[in-house]
């Protein structure tokens, strides 16, 4: 079955090719874009079909030499972790161009462009959850950013120029010094084994003997490129500005899918590579950590603007995940990994929300809107779902993970885990605050009612305005991701029998041991 | 008596290695054909007849060179001309390398499309501003020694990185810098820039050269010979003064660093790149770069491997200087060509970092890390040149950065190449710059420079923020109402920007068959 795997890269490479060859023709271009992107999710449900949970630690590898002077191969393969962010990638691409078909783009960009940079986002960024090769691994990291800074760039707001060369000079400075940290793994190995290679599992069983010194520094190398991706405070501040001058659907892109690449990294590159060295520097990732959920979610509460409030609620969420992964137990490592799956649904899924609140109004000032339930009661429903998966309600699929992040980080880590207690009572603030703001009360808002009724002015609910509740595409867009939210809240088990093998192996390679198995736990 | 008797005896031609040095016999003969031609054909002939004969004679040249290399010739090299010449694996690989670049560098240079009538002034007797200067500005004549010219810096070059011994490495420089000097100062459009670029560059290439000519005495003063393995025997266990050899050597090296634009001795590099014709700063960012470090590479393996400890501090300041410099004083230019001025100085900061990566054993896996460098470099150097002169206004060239925002809306493939070698500058993965960017840091960290690695790379994500900007102001700016117009190039210059641009997507996806020729042998000692 290692053709699945194969088309999955290979399919919106064509994809993006075919869709540029029709910047003309919009039309063609988004129907073009949306039929490749449904091939890749069908792909990517074939290779959940494929993978066996209790089969080797990387399946379906495949792979050809690249660069034999240095041992680089092209070789890829997925665990239990990479297949979910797969999955999730292909899940949501279709849906940010469902999503995106009426959007307007800025003057003289046409949706082939647009389109075309998106697949080419979607076959880089599964190939970077699929790469098996450090060198490998490292080249796609890299590349990644170039898409984003171009849809960024050309297709944003306002001040796009100043976020795209931000997020593009933060990440690429990580990955440069991730790249000496990767020769130095390198170079040890050709000490060892007389010949230099990148593979990740022969790097593995070379590195984690390496005196705690020299680990210590390759650790903060790597560390350095997924601290500043994840994003942990304090690397984050190219996320705020990024989110909020994306257009809406790269948004989702960047906060659902290229920020797992750094907590990926965590767990496929720092835990196993570095095991002397993530015991020892667990605290300093952990105070980051927590330090993410407290900045971040105290951030979102006070933010005016609904983009840059989804920055910092994710960069919450973020410490959430950080801290699963570092309390070095099963059930936190699972419910880390759960996390940014479910992460990726329930906050692509408020993004988008936030994106056709945005759509109607033309404002992303959250002071634009008030009473909008009055005139959308189907889009105020949408909003209270999302919001409430964000805020980990219980019978959602957040709830699930963060309370195994809280539970499994307990017996480790309780200081560091009843800190991040709070911040749960802080997500139920800022999102009902969000929520009760925009949603509730009388109708008003310059969004809403224009900017000729002046500031305080209350709407009649009688009279029409122009704004309309959801139209069938929205809800088309929306009903798969109230779906998934609602099964895994209350099923997760299928989505846990995956990621639960690929966790435990990891955490075998660090060298612990937990009796309790998350079967029990539950 | 002794004296009487040795001068008594009649001298014996030394035996010479025809096949070896065939490539450098071709291309210093047709230079001076071409000098002839120049005073023997009647005007209107000579540019296609000095074009034909230059183009035939790097063609012949590196036909000759593959002929050689493929040949069942010595695997530690040989030492011909009396010992003058080492023909050993890394001159090949640095000969190829020269007379490919300078192949996309002539065609830059013959180009008459773009600028009509060249980029080449048609006397460079006139006087800039005179009536006569703006009358030739118009028309399509050219000073065709621009050929010749160019064919004896190449001659120059070459010899250089062959040099064995160090006065033969100081005629080599002066061969290929005295040329250069002429070639900066014959712009056809803002000559006085162009001329103050020529005179610049030579006063201080006068001085470097004295300060090299003054090391190499220094050094014949320790060692009783200028031959570097002679140098490097004399340097491995005597009990001479060390004083000599020290100062011999920073004298030296200094000489050596200037031609290469390293900086603190980088202060010419901008305004030479900014003042002469596109072409020759074409053709001076890539094959003067490459005889250079090949000049650096063999000096330091050969002569002075044995003290790396004594003098490898002083170098590395010298990079870290030279890579802050590139990297930092980039981010305020204004003018497109000043800015790939710093970014070279910045690259030869990196490029440094490979030069001075010896291993305590003796290895030097920096060289063919270096040398795959130059050849990355050196090709994205020429194609971005040959956009740099397609972007132009009633002027000439529009260099000043503001001009070119928008161009992307204009141009979506000029742009699209631009960004591209942009990204290859910067060290972005699969492009040639950042294969040789990672194996120049791999050696050097096999050498123990990790911390100086760690610096390059961030000089590097500095730097990458002015090759960003000017994408962005490509990309993401509204073009300006009276901007530039892009040429449609000819011929020739879309066959050097082509070219350039190939080679460094393809050593950026598949470096291996160059690394490995690059890697085969090492420096004859």
């Amino acid at each position: 079955m290692t053709w699945v795997l194969i088309a999955l890269l290979v399919v919106p490479l064509v994809g993006a090719l075919v869709v540029a060859f029709l910047r003309k023709d919009d039309k063609k271009a988004k129907l073009v874009a949306l039929a490749f992107s449904l091939v890749e999710l069908v792909l990517a449900v074939l290779l959940w079909t494929a993978y066996d949970p209790d089969g080797d630690r990387i399946q379906l590898a495949t792979g050809v030499d690249w660069i034999p002077a240095f041992g680089v191969r092209l070789s890829f393969g997925i665990d239990g972790i990479a297949l979910v962010m797969i999955a999730v990638i292909a899940l949501l691409i279709p849906l940010v161009i469902g999503a995106g078909w009426t959007e307007k783009l800025p003057a003289g960009r046409s949706q082939g462009g647009y389109l075309s940079l998106i697949l080419v986002q979607e076959a880089v960024t599964v190939a970077v959850f699929a790469a098996t090769d450090v060198f490998l691994f490292y080249v796609l990291f890299e590349v990644m950013l170039i898409p984003m800074y171009f849809l960024i760039g050309g297709y944003g707001g306002a001040r796009r120029q100043y976020a795209a060369v931000k997020f593009f000079l933060y990440s690429f400075l990580g990955g440069l010094i991730m790249l000496a940290s990767a020769i130095g793994a390198y170079a040890m190995a050709s000490d060892e084994l007389g010949k230099g290679t990148f593979d990740w599992a022969t790097l593995v069983t070379v590195v984690r003997d390496a005196d705690s010194t020299t680990q210590t520094w390759l650790f903060l190398g790597f560390f350095l490129a997924f601290a500043i991706k994840a994003p942990l405070v304090p690397f984050h501040t190219w996320l705020p500005d990024a989110a909020a001058e994306a257009p809406i659907g790269v948004t989702v892109i960047v906060v659902g899918i290229l920020d797992k690449v750094g907590t990926f990294g965590m767990l496929r590159y720092l835990l196993p590579m570095f095991p002397e060295a993530s015991k020892n520097l667990a605290p300093l990732v952990l105070v980051l950590a927590v330090a993410g959920v407290l900045y971040g979610s105290l951030l979102a509460t006070g933010q005016r603007d609904m983009k840059r409030f989804l920055a910092y609620v994710s960069i919450a969420h973020f410490g959430f995940i950080a801290l699963g992964i570092f309390s070095f137990t099963s059930q936190a490592g699972v419910g880390s990994v759960s996390y940014m799956l479910n992460h990726s649904i329930s906050t692509g899924m408020l993004i988008l929300v936030v994106g056709m609140i945005i759509a109607r109004g033309g404002s992303s000032l959250i002071s634009d809107y008030g009473g909008m339930s009055k005139v959308a009661p189907l889009l105020a429903g949408m909003l209270l779902i999302s919001g409430l998966t964000t805020l980990s309600l219980p019978g959602t699929n957040s709830f699930v993970s963060e309370f195994l992040v809280l539970i499994g980080s307990f017996p480790t880590q309780p200081v560091f885990t009843i800190i991040a207690t709070v911040g749960m009572v802080l997500a139920a603030l800022y999102v009902l605050w969000l929520y009760q703001r925009i949603m509730t009360g009388p109708l008003r808002g310059d969004a809403l009612l224009g900017a000729a009724a002046g500031p305080g002015a209350v709407g009649d609910p009688e009279k029409k305005t122009t704004i309309g509740d959801l139209t069938k595409r929205e809800i088309a867009v929306l009903a798969p991701l109230v779906v998934i939210v609602l099964a895994l809240g209350f099923y997760p088990q299928p989505v846990l029998d995956v990621i639960t093998p690929t966790v435990g192996a990891t955490l075998t390679e660090v060298g612990v041991t937990d009796p309790v198995t998350v079967q029990e736990g539950k | 008596m002794n004296l009487l008797v040795a001068q008594a005896q009649t001298i014996e031609a030394p035996e010479i290695e025809y096949g070896a040095i065939a490539p450098l016999l071709i291309v210093l003969g047709a230079a001076c054909v071409s000098v002839l031609l120049e005073a023997l054909l009647p005007k209107h002939q000579r540019w296609a007849v000095q074009l034909v004969l230059t183009l035939v004679s790097m063609v012949a040249a590196t036909g000759t060179l593959i002929v050689y290399a493929t040949s069942d010739r010595p695997e530690t090299g040989i030492a011909t001309l009396a010992g003058a010449i080492a023909v050993d694996s890394p001159s090949l690989f640095l000969w190829a390398t020269l007379l490919v670049l300078a192949f996309g560098s002539v065609l830059l240079i013959a180009d008459r499309s773009v600028e009509p009538g060249g980029a080449f002034v048609a006397q460079a007797a006139i006087r800039p501003g005179t009536v006569q200067d703006r009358a030739q500005a118009t028309k399509t004549g050219m000073q065709t020694e621009v050929f010749p010219l160019t064919l004896f810096a190449l001659g120059g070059m070459m010899t250089f990185v062959a040099a064995n011994d160090l006065l033969t490495m100081f005629i080599a420089l002066e061969v290929l810098s005295l040329p250069l000097y002429l070639l900066c100062g014959l712009a056809r459009r803002r000559r006085l820039l162009s001329q103050e670029a020529a005179v610049k560059y030579f006063l201080l290439g006068a001085f470097a050269s004295a300060f090299f000519l003054y090391g190499v005495a220094l050094l014949y003063g320790y060692a009783g010979s200028v031959k570097l393995s002679a140098i490097a025997t004399a340097a491995g266990g005597t009990d001479r003064s060390d004083t000599l050899l020290f100062a011999g050597f920073g004298l030296l090296v200094v000489g050596l660093l200037f031609k290469a634009a390293v900086g603190p001795f980088h202060a010419w590099t901008p305004d030479v790149y900014q003042g002469a014709p596109t072409p020759v700063t074409a053709f001076m960012a890539a094959c003067t770069k490459v005889a250079a470090f090949g000049g650096i590479l063999r000096v330091l393996t050969v002569a002075f491997e044995n003290t790396q400890w004594e003098w490898r501090g002083v170098l590395y300041a010298v990079a870290v200087v030279s890579m802050v410099i590139g990297a930092i004083l980039g981010l305020t230019q204004t003018d497109v060509k000043r800015m790939i001025a710093y970014s070279s100085v910045a690259h030869a900061g990196f490029l440094l970092i490979g030069s001075i990566a010896l291993t305590p054993e003796g290895d030097a896996p920096g060289v063919s890390a270096t040398m795959f460098y130059l050849l990355a470099y050196g090709f994205t150097t020429i194609a971005a040149f040959g956009i740099v002169s397609l972007v132009r206004n009633s002027d000439g060239e529009a260099t000043h950065l503001s001009q070119w925002a928008g161009l992307a809306k204009r141009s979506p493939i000029v742009a699209a190449t631009f960004t591209f070698l942009l990204l290859a500058l910067a060290g972005i993965p699969l492009t040639s710059g950042f294969i040789g960017k990672f194996v120049v840091f791999s050696a050097a960290i096999e050498a123990g420079l990790t911390p100086l690695v760690v610096i390059a790379l961030v000089a590097s994500a500095v730097a990458a923020f002015f090759y960003l900007r000017v994408i962005v102001l490509m990309y993401f700016s509204d073009p300006a109402p009276d901007g530039p117009t892009v040429t449609v190039p000819g011929a020739f210059t879309t066959i050097a920007i082509t070219l350039g641009a190939v080679v460094t997507l393809v050593l950026g996806l598949w470096p291996t068959f160059v690394l490995d020729w690059a890697g085969t042998g090492t420096f004859l000692s």
